[in-house]
């Protein structure tokens, strides 16, 4: 899967899931800022990627996460190979 | 001193209608909500007859924050809630200046539970089951969602009492304004819809198996009943005491008479007729009001044969020689199970405020038991101004509500 695959793929869902529209979504945006995200809806996108890709995000590595491609950035390095 | 508990608004998501109009017109037509389910039959059931509801859509009214923790039980409760809250002329406003209180009857979350267990399951990772599913799995989640929708601050309490869950939660608002404790409460009862909500009653054999003939599957009090059509959906009813519903110049439909209730002691699933029969000795008693003055009865009645006939027993007992009218509303929408108490007392209020009995679907002939009493099989024109509604469960749990009609002149 390319970068831009990631990119469209959790663009879409990301927009589906916390319904806001897909162009909203700057990749060097806050992504907590742009989704609305609370301490529990952070579960939900940790929830999503994770059947979305296999992906597992440690509660330990969220901080890290910040901006849209923060999380591009993550997913990339952890797709099963 | 004992406050007077009044009625001043209603609102209601069944299979019969999702407006009190429409629903006033069903009832009055005999229109039926039940079907037959193919998805239920391809996936096993021994009964595929169940109620159809339509599926609300909450985005316009509910964030998506807040739609997340509620399942299905909980958006038909919404629903309903909102459109009691318009009846009643309660807005947000209100809302918020004044302290109103919750009390709903539920008693599963099946859908919610099973869905994120399987998410557990699955990834073996309890994240998966998503931030919703534990607001939506607790059984509590209808009064726990509305309370934060609707930004309730007083009494928050969901009433788990089997299919006598909706009346109890009724009866539970009545008592605290009565004693002066709440002045306003919303009540009601929430059923969710969905397979998997019924699939072990299935399972042991309760459900109709009249399956060429879905409408005619629900038959209360009929000598050929072969068990109950399971339903869903939710009611609200607004419940203040008269001088709060009067100082707010509230439209005022009835009044919450009397509560009674009581247990069987007895069996789990076989009911029998004294546990029954004292809940309606009560409920009279409390409210001081004699058999004869009862214009009404909406039985609890579920189409099987061991609870219609022990119900017939039981108020043929009660009202002795006079021959109160019988029916049974779930002729039409079947077992509504833990709504049904609520939902029962706002098909009872429309019956009254627009004068007439809504005939007991499917009810040809009766059998030795439902013989002693007075069956309406067609609907009846007629006034009364008062009626008493019964509600039973298992575990021998039983409640009846008796309701006055106040005019709207009062």
């Amino acid at each position: 899967m390319t970068r831009e695959d990631i990119i469209k793929t959790v663009n879409s869902a990301l927009a589906e899931e916390f319904e806001v529209e897909e162009n909203a979504l700057d990749p060097e945006a806050n992504i907590k800022e742009t989704l609305s995200l609370d301490s529990l809806s952070l579960v939900d996108l940790v929830a999503l990627i994770q059947q979305t890709y296999k992906v597992k995000i440690p509660v330990s590595d969220l901080p890290s996460i910040q901006t849209f491609n923060n999380l591009y950035d993550y997913i990339e390095a952890h797709l099963p190979k | 001193m004992e406050k007077k508990v009044v009625i001043t608004g209603m609102g209601i998501w069944s299979c019969i209608g999702q407006t009190l109009d429409d629903v006033r017109d069903a009832l009055y037509t005999g229109k039926s909500g039940i079907i037959f389910s193919q998805e239920r039959k391809d996936l096993g059931f021994r009964s595929a007859l169940c109620a159809h509801l339509e599926q609300p859509d909450l985005k316009p009214f509910v964030s998506r924050s807040l739609r997340q923790f509620m399942p299905e039980e909980a958006q038909y409760a919404y629903m309903a809630t909102k459109q009691a809250l318009e009846n009643a002329n309660l807005d947000q406003d209100y809302l918020d200046a004044h302290e109103v209180g919750i009390i709903y009857g539920n008693d599963s979350v099946a859908e919610a539970t099973m869905h994120a267990l399987d998410k557990f399951r699955e990834f073996k990772d309890t994240s998966a089951c998503g931030s919703g599913a534990i607001f939506q799995s607790m059984n509590s989640t209808v009064t726990m969602n509305l309370a934060c929708a609707f930004k309730l601050r007083g009494i928050n309490l969901t009433a788990s009492g089997a299919c006598a869950s909706g009346s109890h939660a009724v009866g539970l608002a009545s008592l605290l304004i009565r004693n002066g404790l709440q002045d306003c409460v919303i009540c009601g009862g929430a059923q969710e819809a969905n397979l998997y909500s019924v699939a072990s009653f299935d399972g042991i054999n309760a459900f109709s198996l009249r399956e060429n003939e879905p409408t005619k599957a629900s038959r209360p009090f009929d000598r050929d009943r072969d068990g109950l059509v399971p339903g869903g959906g939710a009611a609200t009813l607004i419940l203040e005491s008269y001088e709060h519903a009067v100082k707010r110049g509230a439209p005022i439909l009835a009044e919450v008479v009397s509560w009674g209730f009581s247990g069987n002691g007895a069996h789990i699933s076989t009911p029998n007729v004294a546990g029954p029969a004292r809940s309606l000795e009560l409920c009279l008693k409390n409210g001081n009001i004699l058999p004869k003055e009862i214009g009404y009865v909406n039985a609890h009645a579920t189409s099987t044969h061991a609870g219609d006939g022990k119900e017939a027993l039981a108020i043929a007992q009660i009202f002795g020689d006079y021959k109160v009218p019988v029916t049974s509303t779930k002729g039409q929408t079947g077992h509504e199970m833990w709504m049904a108490g609520a939902s029962e007392l706002i098909y009872s209020v429309l019956m009254m405020k627009n004068d007439f009995i809504a005939g007991n679907l499917n009810f040809e002939n009766p059998d030795e038991e439902t013989a002693c009493i007075n069956i309406v099989p067609e609907t009846r024109e007629v006034h009364f101004d008062m009626f008493l509604s019964n509600s039973f469960g298992f575990g021998g749990t039983n409640s009846t509500i008796i309701v006055r009609n106040i005019d709207s002149n009062h």
